[in-house]
């Protein structure tokens, strides 16, 4: 096992290349400039393709033509940038075309700032494009993890034939931390591209020689085929919301409460418990590590015990809607954030732990 | 058969064109499928379709196609030719989606130099969505967003891509053709062959700009179509090549 000290952009640029990338197409944002620094310097070793391209827009539709065409292929930005990636994300997900997308996480709305936020939750689970479709979001909680997940997560987007992202935020972009890079990750059986558009050619063989072409397309302007092409994006997601659901319980039974957070703030969570855990209240957490499908498998795992859910987010409140679909009015949900880039201390979600249980205390 | 003279071009597919009457894309189309098969790149070639009323022409040309959101054609088409050199890849683009909504990816498409072939149809007009103005159109030409004629006062001039895409150093041939009669379409095959063989060559970016014909939307019959190309398009968008590296050497 070599643990490497690493940035996260860098450990998730290095995790991208285990993963198996073949080239990444992408555009200058703070704070995931890493990223795209560590492959335009690693990928040409490795005779594979980097592409600084003229704008998100069209680094995403890179993706979309090189993914169509099988490769592994990567683009990362941060929040505003991710916004302007959505048309390509859509098209993606319509054409069946795989692909990983990073989303280093920024304050916003607007141009927002560069500090980490969480407040793109929406953006990355509801998609800012149009139509009836979903990507696999994956968000890790520190450096290995955002490691693990990206190498992982080209698999997962060649096994479904849809776009996975990636939702980390500023700080575990930027921090440094050892990383195991040899971990090996869940690999799945994955079937032949033999959907790519490689050329004819690519397919013809001795036996058959007559092939049709191949066609990376959304489009059709007849509704009934339109909805069985949507159909068949649904039998995916739903084979993803029975299989790819992920999350970690964190010390949920006998607890009194029960944090929701993920990445950054699941981080964070940690210490407060730690402090909660001296002063005799019993808290544990649910941490998402997969926001869509979002895991409400874990809320049939809560206790008796439990008085009420407390949603911690650095945004002012997205994933707490998923926590109160999943939680189906069962418990009281209450909520603590902190947004613009600030990161929230461990004393702030221990008071906020505090006067949630006093309120249902009452 | 001995005797045979002609037949179909095995580059596009027994599908019927959805063309309206006295419209050139059919004209283009049999063109580049000609070239494709003569170069016999037809097996290797990817072709991106645009939006626009070419829109479904995956269905036409018989080779692997992508289909490409607005104006994002020369982005998709970078994609493919870089993870797949070996590939003999085109774009068919329309003036709405090349000259408006996708100038960006053409401008920074001719700046990298992409070894792709770009074919770009100018019938001054979105024929598609039912005849808008477009960035091409025609001073005083009505459209359905220019009822009173197109005000250059007002919206500009019409921009000639050829002439913006061939002082970008990047760009290795540009040339601008018409398929309004047999002696420009012999002349618009040998561009299309040209930009083939250039990718073929590695010689990188080549485009080949059409003045094409939308008689429905130009409220024109077909003949009078082709007679406004000849006394209005070409005097404001004239045709030979605009840039050739072969000839800068």
């Amino acid at each position: 096992m070599a643990k490497v000290l690493m940035k996260g952009n860098e450990a998730m640029a290095l995790a991208a290349i285990k993963g198996g990338v073949d080239a990444f197409f992408g555009y200058p944002i703070t704070p995931q400039n890493e990223i795209p620094e560590y492959l335009s310097r690693e990928l040409p070793k490795l005779g594979k393709v980097f592409v600084q391209a003229e704008s998100e827009v069209a680094a995403i539709n890179m993706v979309y033509g090189a993914g169509g065409a099988g490769a592994r292929v990567l683009t990362s930005s941060s929040s505003p940038g991710i916004a302007l990636k959505q048309e390509g994300i859509t098209y993606m997900a319509g054409s069946q075309i795989p692909g990983v997308i990073i989303n280093v996480m920024r304050g916003g709305p607007g141009l927002g700032g560069i500090q980490p936020s969480q407040a793109d939750y929406y953006q990355v689970t509801r998609g800012g494009g149009n139509g009836d479709y979903n990507c696999i979001v994956l968000a890790p909680e520190n450096v290995q993890e955002a490691f693990d997940l990206v190498k992982e997560s080209f698999d997962l987007a060649d096994y479904y034939r849809n776009p996975v992202m990636i939702a980390a935020d500023g700080l575990i972009g930027q921090m440094m931390a050892p990383v195991d890079i040899d971990k090996e990750t869940p690999k799945l059986d994955l079937p032949e591209k033999d959907w790519a558009t490689t050329g004819m050619k690519n397919r013809r063989t001795k036996e058959n020689k007559d092939v049709d072409p191949n066609i990376i397309v959304s489009l059709s302007l007849v509704d009934t085929v339109l909805e069985e092409m949507n159909l068949v994006l649904q039998k995916k997601y739903t084979h993803m919301r029975e299989n790819q659901q992920r999350y970690e319980l964190i010390n949920i039974e006998d607890a009194e409460i029960v944090i929701v957070a993920y990445g950054t703030s699941s981080r964070i969570c940690r210490s407060a418990m730690e402090i909660l855990k001296e002063e005799g209240i019993k808290v544990g957490m649910i941490r998402p590590i997969t926001l869509w499908p979002f895991p409400e498998k874990a809320f049939a795992e809560i206790p008796e015990s439990v008085k009420g859910l407390l949603t911690v987010e650095m945004s002012m409140g997205q994933m707490i809607d998923d926590v109160k679909i999943s939680n189906n009015g069962k418990l009281p949900v209450g909520f603590y954030g902190r947004c613009g880039g600030v990161i929230p201390e461990p004393e702030e979600i221990v008071n906020a732990v505090k006067d949630f249980l006093g309120g249902l205390n009452g | 058969m001995d005797n045979l003279v002609f037949e179909r071009t095995k580059g596009l597919t027994k599908k019927e064109f959805s063309y309206c009457p006295g419209c050139t894309h059919g004209i283009i189309h049999r063109l580049v499928a000609e070239v494709l098969e003569e170069l016999n790149v037809l097996d290797t070639a990817v072709g991106v379709a645009s939006v626009g009323c070419s829109v479904i022409n995956y269905e036409y040309f018989d080779c692997d196609m992508q289909q490409a959101a607005h104006g994002r054609a020369p982005a998709v088409a970078t994609g493919i030719k870089r993870v797949n050199p070996e590939n003999t890849v085109f774009t068919y683009q329309g003036d709405g989606d090349l000259a408006a909504i996708g100038t960006a990816e053409i401008i920074h498409a001719a700046h990298r130099n992409e070894n792709i072939s770009v074919m770009f149809v100018n019938n001054a007009i979105f024929g598609m969505t039912g005849g808008q103005m477009a960035p091409t159109t025609l001073p005083g030409q009505k459209t359905t967003t220019s009822q009173n004629g197109r005000d250059p006062y007002v919206v500009g001039m019409p921009i000639r891509m050829s002439e913006v895409l061939g002082q970008i150093p990047g760009a290795y041939y540009v040339e601008r053709v018409s398929v309004h009669n047999p002696k420009h379409i012999i002349k618009a095959k040998k561009a299309i062959k040209k930009a083939f063989q250039n990718q073929i060559d590695g010689k990188g970016f080549s485009l080949v700009e059409f003045i094409s014909t939308c008689p429905i939307n130009w409220r024109m019959t077909p003949n009078d179509s082709l007679k406004w190309v000849e006394d209005s398009m070409i005097p404001y968008y004239p045709l030979g090549v605009v840039k050739d590296g072969d000839k800068n050497d």
